[in-house]
């Protein structure tokens, strides 16, 4: 796989994240470098392996469905760098 | 007060039980030992003493009154910084988080509370987990303590750091890839990677969720087994948590014997890359096993070359995913240049997040991404099938099998970062055993030419700590490499 200055910005983009160009540069050639690396799985047969997601197997795990109270507004927003009353602030979305 | 932070967690217990020492003269002690060095070795992100005193307080009032207050009742415990505790900062060793003061307690925080130990500091870490240097932290590196030329390991490096240093009695780390056991062994300390699912991760920071786990570090088996006993157990809140195999903590402690039990050693550990020194000490623990009474054979797993591929993909992966949380928004870092909703996004994240962080995830995106998904992800979880079924086939052979942790002893501050595709391959031993969801115990079983530890792993059974919490017990009981610590300390 070869990784070029386009796929980059995609990924920045895809990513939520900008880089300056020497940036770019470092993180493109440290890419490339373990994904050339990855590309010896290529060498390993997996057909009719089934993808593993969970290492045992569990099933649904179920709960009763007991009202709790959640945490209090004012502790979750207090983090929060910009607020107001009970709502987090952002610049404004719509016209 | 120095000889409280020689103590093992248990004996310092047995001392705060028997009122010899009080819970707070040994959080005070602490923070002596922290005061006298952590300007040489940067353990420590944050402390905070004056809770710590109050818990302590609240801890000596039940011991006074003859309540029963468990086996690690009064002892201090560092907290790596993923860990999140109510009201105190939990950074992440990143700028993105360097005010966050979460609103809750992680569970296993909750269960040292209600065990009576005492949180005491927050200890530094790479940032988001992601490395095996403790390199990356916005708090600047973590000293290794037999030669602080050398880096800790990581990305627990603070941790297991901070044991060997004697600036804390014992620790919680966490292990996504390696990152308890790789500080553990580069540090000459003990440390256990428990079972995917034994730990509630309610409240750890996720980087990659299919194979943190948070687990002990301290100055032995015995200690790393208390502990464990302490934070383990199926909770509510993680949905991928379970109860483990029971023991109690005098079982570890009585096993001197490994009579009857079949170890097993990977020969694909010794391949290209290790150092002969570490091959020589874990081939000599080896021997250690066979004088307890084991029965020890070498056997294939060439699946362990594509282990780090695998690990890189599904960790990134995940990471990607998880750290989309990070906005600017919520919690953390807002950039102040941002004028659109997007812009918020995006500059608060590239102004956050360190080089590490970033590559991470855009890495994960690549892998994720339409077109590229099949080729590497779903490739990854079907490699992950293949090693978790080499382990299940040796498991029908053997009761636990023994390997190094790491290639190497500790590097050079700025060799691994200089180099980071090397310094992914330094976790080839270890990131196996995440993919595949096993407990391992870490343990030192050597010192290399120039007096570096050398760490060997004990790798288990799903759900079963208890067989390589004896074995490593046993181990220590026939050799005194966990007794050394640095001169200089």
């Amino acid at each position: 796989m070869k990784i070029d200055g386009d796929l980059i910005k995609y990924l920045e983009s895809l990513a939520r994240i900008e880089l300056n160009e020497d940036e770019e540069k470092k993180v493109g050639s440290e890419i490339q470098d373990i994904l050339t690396y990855i590309d010896m799985l290529n060498e390993l047969n997996t057909d009719g392996v089934e993808a593993m997601s969970h290492s045992f197997p569990i099933t649904n795990v179920f709960r009763k469905d007991e009202v709790k109270p959640s945490a209090p507004n004012e502790d979750i927003l207090a983090n929060a760098p910009h607020k107001q009353d009970t709502c987090f602030v952002v610049p404004k979305t719509v016209e | 007060m120095s000889d409280i932070l020689n103590m093992k967690a248990l004996e310092l217990a047995q001392k705060i039980k028997a009122k010899e020492i009080s819970a707070v003269e040994a959080v005070e002690a602490v923070a002596a030992a922290k005061e006298a060095k952590d300007l040489k070795y940067n353990c420590y992100t944050s402390f905070n003493l004056e809770s710590a005193v109050e818990n302590a307080k609240t801890v000596q009032k039940k011991i006074d009154s003859n309540e029963d207050v468990g086996l690690l009742a009064g002892v201090p415990i560092a907290i790596k910084d993923n860990i999140c505790t109510k009201g105190e900062l939990t950074t992440c060793a990143s700028k993105i988080l360097y005010n966050f003061k979460p609103p809750y307690n992680a569970t296993v925080i909750e269960k040292l509370h209600k065990n009576n130990l005492v949180p005491l500091g927050k200890v530094n870490m790479d940032e988001f987990a992601m490395g095996s240097t403790t390199e990356t932290s916005a708090y600047g590196e973590t000293k290794n303590p037999w030669d602080v030329t050398k880096v800790p390991g990581g990305s627990s490096g603070g941790a297991a750091a901070s044991v060997a240093a004697r600036e804390s009695v014992a620790a919680l780390g966490s292990d996504t890839g390696g990152s308890i056991r790789q500080p553990c062994s580069f540090c000459g300390v003990t440390g256990l990677k428990p079972t995917y699912g034994a730990v509630s991760r309610y409240g750890l920071i996720a980087y990659a969720s299919s194979l943190d786990q948070i687990g002990p570090i301290a100055k032995d088996t015995a200690d790393v087994a208390a502990i464990f006993s302490v934070i383990c157990g199926k909770d509510e809140k993680d949905g991928t948590s379970m109860d483990t195999t029971p023991f109690d903590i005098s079982d570890i402690i009585s096993s001197k014997s490994l009579k009857g039990k079949k170890v097993g050693i990977p020969s694909d550990y010794f391949g290209e890359g290790i150092n002969e020194e570490v091959a020589k000490s874990v081939m000599n623990a080896a021997k250690v096993l066979k004088e307890l009474g084991a029965e020890v054979e070498e056997f294939a797993m060439p699946i362990v070359k594509y282990a780090i591929p695998t690990y890189y993909i599904i960790a990134c992966a995940e990471a990607c995913s998880n750290l989309s949380r990070f906005d600017g928004i919520k919690y953390g870092y807002s950039s102040p240049n941002a004028e659109m909703l997007r812009d918020v996004y995006i500059k608060s994240r590239s102004e956050g997040f360190g080089m590490e962080v970033k590559k991470r995830i855009m890495l994960g995106n690549f892998v994720l991404s339409s077109g590229y998904y099949d080729a590497y992800y779903n490739k990854a979880l079907k490699v992950k099938g293949l090693i978790s079924k080499a382990f299940s086939e040796a498991f029908e052979k053997y009761d636990f099998l023994l390997g190094p942790v790491a290639p190497t002893t500790a590097l050079k501050m700025g060799e691994g970062l200089s180099d980071p595709l090397q310094m992914y391959l330094g976790d080839i031993y270890t990131v196996m055993i995440n993919i595949a969801g096993l407990p391992s115990l870490a343990l030192p079983c050597g010192f290399d030419s120039s007096n570096m530890p050398i760490g060997m792993q004990l790798i288990g059974k799903p759900f079963n700590e208890k067989t390589i919490l004896e074995a490593g017990n046993a181990f220590q009981s026939a050799t005194d490499y966990h007794e050394k610590m640095p001169e200089t300390v």
